[in-house]
């Protein structure tokens, strides 16, 4: 988790929840509980959380407080979830959204 | 339909302020927030706010963000998270939304107070994941402690360009340029200048041709343009980034208001679309109040005084107490957020381009177009005097509201006097004892402990010092000029930590003396 930020010279450590895997896109990652989904991806360097519906062109975090839906993802199965400010839990299943669906636009 | 005196949308910084004077006046109070949890952005400000002791100041944003909740908490206040309000209809009716859940509430009173929402600026590759929010990065990094990325580029260089810049730096990122369209630099000098001596490269009259990248960003062109925002063919710079923050500006989320009948006018003083209101937050309908962002785009000092305000009119508006109880508190209210309101940056300021100081000293050229005080420029401030010993040198050089440093000295070294943004001056008879409380307390980290002389050729500069690793006495290194540019070589003589100092470690270090007033900033040579 080379993102990760280990000691910040102000808020010193920061307390997380505990260490969890869940999956994205069948990968598993693992993640703090109660952090953000969008969080946990980040740390692991996931960038692309899902693709336009008419233009197949890239999205990933971009207010990271719950307003533009740029993040959005399929949830456990459930597309459209702001995973900037949707807690993680153990065993989710977290899958890059292509339009609203959460098959890849050549197998749709 | 569930009814209370009041209902305040929004658990931000005016919002709890609200409810916390409300409900100290035996208003039965619930406060709606769409987030998870209460402080709207105070959690995220990680610096020592500025002002005067009645607003807090040095102390930092997330600090004040919990003396808040502890007082709610303490006022019995009850705040309803993760419930967005979807509608504020006639007779004060509020419809609240709590994941699939759509509940009415009514009440006799009702303070908006939704604060505001980011700007963006669109240019090509914009949607590419990569280019956030300054508020996102903010986000990230102080709240969940992940980085936004390793190597970034800002755009806009107002007060939130230039503090997340530094919180960038500060968690380790690289800041490859800080870039904005404007002519100047739109934040505090004293916030440019501690990203600036870091050796952070400020593009003023630039701005983002395009982002590079496929699936992320890779890289951003920059240019500069003229002044008709045309840009200059053969200005481009190209940077190797994987991150571009945009901090360019915030809009009121007035929606509410609007919806509800509010008289609402377009002030781009006040950042867009705001509702009309008197200085205590009353709009055009009766019992229908705003606090903070949402009439008018400030910072969380004001808008919390603004809070603060509309829960006593609320009280009174509602009978809970009479007028004349109402005026005996506001007063002191007023008087706090009339200090707030001075300086340079006064919102009756915005837009003009002010070229002397209060006291009639040029300000500095070079500080507005490029973040930084030149060394030629330094000297024409009162703070920055010469004496044999150590003696503090005060690189504040613009009327902001901000007096902490004056509190400060033991010794009685610095006085701002009355007026809470004079620049601050080294007083003839203070004798310095190098205790370093000036250096801590200054929000604008302006404020250094210099022996220009040791005797043995050499000089010692003390700094205040907020990142990690902290470098061990002996360490040896480069000192960094205003400019980020390396002046000399230098040596950490020692680092101070105390709890008084609040995580600003004074780091002094020691170089040739003729260094003594260009050296101001302590880089480890790798």
């Amino acid at each position: 988790m080379a993102e990760r930020i280990a000691e910040h010279p102000i808020l010193g450590v920061q307390e997380k929840g505990e260490l969890v895997t869940f999956t994205f896109d069948g990968k598993e990652i693992k993640g703090y509980e109660g952090e953000p989904i969008a969080a946990a991806l980040k740390a692991a360097e996931v960038m692309v959380h899902r693709y336009t519906q008419k233009e197949h062109k890239p999205r990933g975090i971009f207010c990271a407080i719950g307003r533009c839906t740029d993040c959005v993802m399929i949830v456990d199965g459930v597309p459209n979830v702001r995973t900037c400010i949707t807690p993680l839990k153990a065993g989710m299943v977290v899958q890059t959204q292509y339009g609203v669906s959460g098959k890849p636009f050549e197998e749709q | 339909m569930k009814r209370f005196d009041l209902i305040i949308v929004g658990a931000g910084p005016s919002g709890l302020s609200a409810a916390i004077e409300a409900a100290k006046r035996g208003l039965k109070v619930v406060v709606f927030d769409e987030n998870e949890k209460p402080g709207g952005q105070l959690f995220k400000q990680i610096h020592k706010f500025f002002g005067s002791k009645e607003h807090r100041a040095k102390v930092r944003g997330f600090v004040i963000g919990q003396q808040l909740l502890d007082e709610a908490a303490d006022v019995g206040v009850s705040v309803v998270l993760n419930a967005t309000v979807i509608g504020l209809y006639q007779d004060k009716e509020i419809v609240v939304k709590k994941g699939d859940e759509i509940t009415h509430y009514k009440a006799d009173a009702v303070i908006i107070a939704t604060g505001a929402a980011e700007n963006m600026v669109t240019f090509p590759g914009w949607t590419l994941p990569g280019v956030i929010g300054a508020g996102a990065a903010q986000t990230m990094m102080n709240l969940h402690g992940v980085l936004p990325g390793k190597k970034v580029l800002m755009l806009g260089s107002g007060n939130v360009g230039l503090v997340v810049s530094f919180q960038l730096l500060q968690c380790g990122c690289e800041v490859v340029a800080l870039v904005d369209a404007a002519p100047r630099v739109g934040g505090y000098g004293v916030h440019a200048s501690k990203v600036a001596r870091t050796g952070v490269p400020f593009y003023l009259s630039h701005t983002i041709v395009k982002a590079d990248g496929d699936k992320c960003v890779t890289g951003v062109t920059i240019a500069e343009i003229d002044d008709k925002f045309k840009f200059i063919p053969g200005t481009e710079k190209h940077f190797d980034v994987d991150t571009i923050c945009l901090a360019v500006g915030l809009s009121p989320m007035s929606q509410l208001l609007k919806m509800a009948g509010a008289k609402m006018e377009d002030n781009p003083k006040r950042g867009g679309q705001v509702p009309i209101c008197d200085e205590y937050g009353r709009t055009s309908i009766p019992g229908v109040f705003v606090a903070g962002d949402v009439s008018g785009i400030e910072e969380a000092s004001s808008a919390m005084i603004e809070g603060r305000m509309a829960g006593v009119v609320a009280a009174e508006y509602l009978g809970y107490i009479d007028e004349e109880a109402r005026d005996a508190e506001l007063v002191d209210m007023d008087k706090a957020l009339d200090g707030l309101r001075q300086g340079m940056f006064a919102p009756k300021n915005r837009g003009k381009a002010i070229e002397k100081t209060e006291e009639g000293i040029d300000i500095s050229m070079n500080l507005l177009k490029k973040g930084y005080i030149a060394d030629d420029e330094i000297e024409r401030y009162p703070g920055v005097t010469h004496k044999k010993g150590v003696h503090p040198v005060i690189e504040c050089t613009q009327n902001i509201p901000c007096n902490p440093c004056q509190d400060a000295c033991p010794k009685k070294c610095i006085s701002i006097g009355s007026n809470i943004t004079s620049l601050p001056i080294v007083t003839e008879e203070g004798d310095c004892i190098n205790c370093g409380m000036c250096v801590a307390s200054c929000s604008g980290q302006a404020i250094f402990l210099v022996d220009e002389d040791c005797g043995d050729g050499t000089a010692t500069v003390t700094l205040p010092y907020e990142f990690l690793p902290l470098p061990e006495s002996g360490t040896k290194g480069i000192a960094l000029g205003r400019n980020g540019q390396a002046v000399c070589k230098a040596e950490v003589v020692s680092v101070k930590s105390a709890k008084a100092f609040d995580k600003t470690h004074l780091l002094t270090m020691r170089v040739p003396k003729e260094y003594a007033m260009t050296a101001r900033f302590f880089k480890v040579e790798k």
